[in-house]
């Protein structure tokens, strides 16, 4: 800081506009890519996405004939799941930044200025929301769609495990993967919003993703076949496999029960972010 | 314009803002004196709808803040905690917050300049040290070209040079009309800006008054007096609520007089007079003398605790 500014003279605005939704979109769209820590995350989701899909159609070509004939019919059963591997993974990178978005503000006290701008607060929430779901669809649907068609042009080369975009449901699966990443991000960044803390944002993620699922098998069998698949995590996997057994959701009641817990998550995130003293 | 009614604010058990009415006048520098913890924070964050009051009300410009549909044009606030994101650039900061009511490229550019900026905007503003990070929150409060003003310890951290232009900032916004509330603990920066004070101790209105006013009821209208027949007038003037104290052989101080009345009996009993004046306490004096027993107070539950 070397020069000294003038004490006074601060020109006066000429024209002064109101806080609309969009113009709030438009800041949060600002504050998203301004970040490095948005970047480095989008840039890992990007890459998991696309490279892992590649990855395993090139270990699985080089290995199929080494296979069991009993390993090779479990993948021709699962042809789509190499397209799919990708979501699993960056699923995580796209929860945390969902988690990030929200409690960075808090942790360091941007969320002040941010409410100061913008007092009645649930704008920001939904442009938060909106803004972040455009990016991730916006870079997701181009990954997993060149995700599934090198991973494809890689078991091509080895006539294995061909599965056609026109075949019934592989377009919805493949799509659905980029479907499921976006869910994933607003569910995260309205459990952020909830915990208002970073770790304790992805941690919530984490229990009820990665945590819970699994401790469901303690459970007795029948327990387990019927509340599993009404999890979040389970309901949303749905639209991007291929099959479905007996106790797990069609593609279509599983996304919008997922959708429904997102909407749940905002709307408590909503309602905490109107009442509670910032 | 701010005005507080019977403003109140519990955390938990402990009442940080006890029942503040106040009104806060443009085209003034208002000064928001108290010592630390006794609630001027909290009454800024109150005011900007930060925080929920549990009882009673603040305005500003006439409505909640939080109602205000273009509220940067109406207010344009400082706090003392930090509310930048540390990984942005000062520059993506302003812009970000200018974006929320369309305000253009150009404005943010002109307030980088204008509080001095210029050469580290591209800087991430977690690498900013105290000065520049108040230099960035003072910009941000600019950049709404607002009708009020509402800095919590603007001049934390600047160098004497910064304190110079912060003074002369503040005074010239309210010069130009503009409500400016500015709260400080550094009375003699006050004694310098404000025209006018609110002081509060530990959530109460303790003051509100002009800043010539609160100097004279903290002082007491003490009259300095040397003469070689001190020990005769104090005898004289002493009494009836008035006080005498001698600082040292042959100079008086009196308390609950005037100098028209001593001078007036020194007159009649032949009493020669060296020197007859009023004696004003600086603000920092007054306000510790204000101030005193909330802070004693404050001290010895903490040493209870």
């Amino acid at each position: 800081m070397s020069t000294a500014a003038p004490a006074v003279g601060i020109p006066a605005l000429a024209s002064k506009g109101r806080v609309t939704q969009l113009r709030v979109a438009v800041s949060e769209w600002t504050k998203l890519h301004s970040l490095r820590s948005t970047r480095w995350s989008l840039v890992v989701a990007v890459i998991l996405t696309i490279g892992l899909p590649c990855l395993f159609a090139a270990i699985l070509s080089s290995r199929w004939g080494h296979l069991s004939p009993g390993e090779r019919a479990d993948h021709m059963r699962h042809p789509l799941e190499v397209a799919t591997a990708g979501v699993n993974l960056s699923q995580l990178a796209i929860a945390v930044l969902g988690v990030l978005v929200i409690t960075g503000e808090y942790s360091t006290g941007m969320i002040r200025s941010t409410f100061i701008a913008v007092p009645k607060r649930l704008p920001v929430l939904w442009a938060k929301t909106g803004v972040y779901a455009l990016v991730v669809a916006a870079l997701m649907v181009p990954s997993v769609l060149i995700g599934y068609f090198t991973s494809q042009a890689i078991l091509n080369r080895h006539h294995i495990l061909q599965v056609s975009l026109s075949h019934h449901g592989v377009a919805r699966a493949v799509l659905g993967g980029a479907l499921f990443l976006v869910l994933t991000g607003v569910f995260a960044l309205g459990i952020g919003a909830i915990v208002r803390n970073t770790a304790g944002g992805i941690a919530t993620f984490a229990a009820i993703f990665f945590v819970i699922p699994p401790l469901m098998n303690i459970l007795p069998t029948s327990w387990n076949n019927a509340i599993s698949q009404y999890l979040p995590s389970n309901a949303g996997r749905s639209v991007f496999a291929l099959t479905h057994d007996a106790h797990s959701l069609r593609p279509l009641p599983g996304i919008l029960l997922f959708a429904g817990y997102c909407a749940v998550a905002l709307a408590i995130a909503a309602v905490l972010l109107v009442r509670r003293d910032t | 314009m701010i005005e507080a009614r019977g403003l109140t604010k519990d955390y938990g058990p402990k009442r940080a803002v006890d029942d503040l009415t106040f009104t806060v006048k443009p085209g003034v520098v208002t000064g928001f004196l108290g010592p630390n913890g006794s609630g001027k924070s909290t009454t800024m964050r109150l005011a900007l709808s930060l925080d929920g009051p549990t009882a009673g009300d603040v305005t500003v410009n006439g409505k909640h803040y939080r109602d205000h549909t273009a509220p940067l044009h109406e207010v344009g606030a400082l706090l003392e905690a930090r509310s930048v994101h540390t990984g942005r650039s000062a520059y993506n900061h302003l812009l970000a917050l200018a974006q929320t009511h369309g305000i253009p490229r150009k404005r943010v550019d002109t307030l980088v300049d204008f509080v001095g900026l210029h050469d580290v905007a591209r800087k991430r503003a977690g690498q900013f040290s105290l000065g520049m990070g108040q230099r960035l929150g003072i910009a941000a409060a600019l950049l709404g070209d607002p009708a009020t003003l509402l800095l919590d310890e603007p001049s934390n951290g600047l160098d004497p040079e910064g304190i110079h232009w912060i003074r002369n900032l503040l005074r010239s916004l309210a010069a130009e009309g503009r409500t400016v509330f500015v709260s400080s603990h550094l009375m003699s920066e006050m004694a310098l800006t404000a025209d006018h004070v609110i002081v509060i101790g530990r959530g109460k209105l303790i003051a509100d008054m002009s800043v010539d006013e609160f100097v004279r009821m903290a002082s007491g209208n003490a009259v300095r007096v040397r003469s070689p027949q001190a020990v005769k007038l104090s005898e004289l003037v002493a009494g009836d609520g008035v006080i005498v104290a001698s600082p040292e052989p042959g100079t008086l101080e009196i308390r609950g007089s005037t100098a028209e009345k001593i001078g007036e009996t020194a007159a009649a009993h032949g009493i020669v007079l060296h020197e007859l004046a009023g004696v004003q306490a600086s603000l920092e004096e007054a306000f510790m003398e204000l101030t005193r027993g909330e802070v004693e107070y404050k001290s010895g539950e903490e040493i209870a605790a």
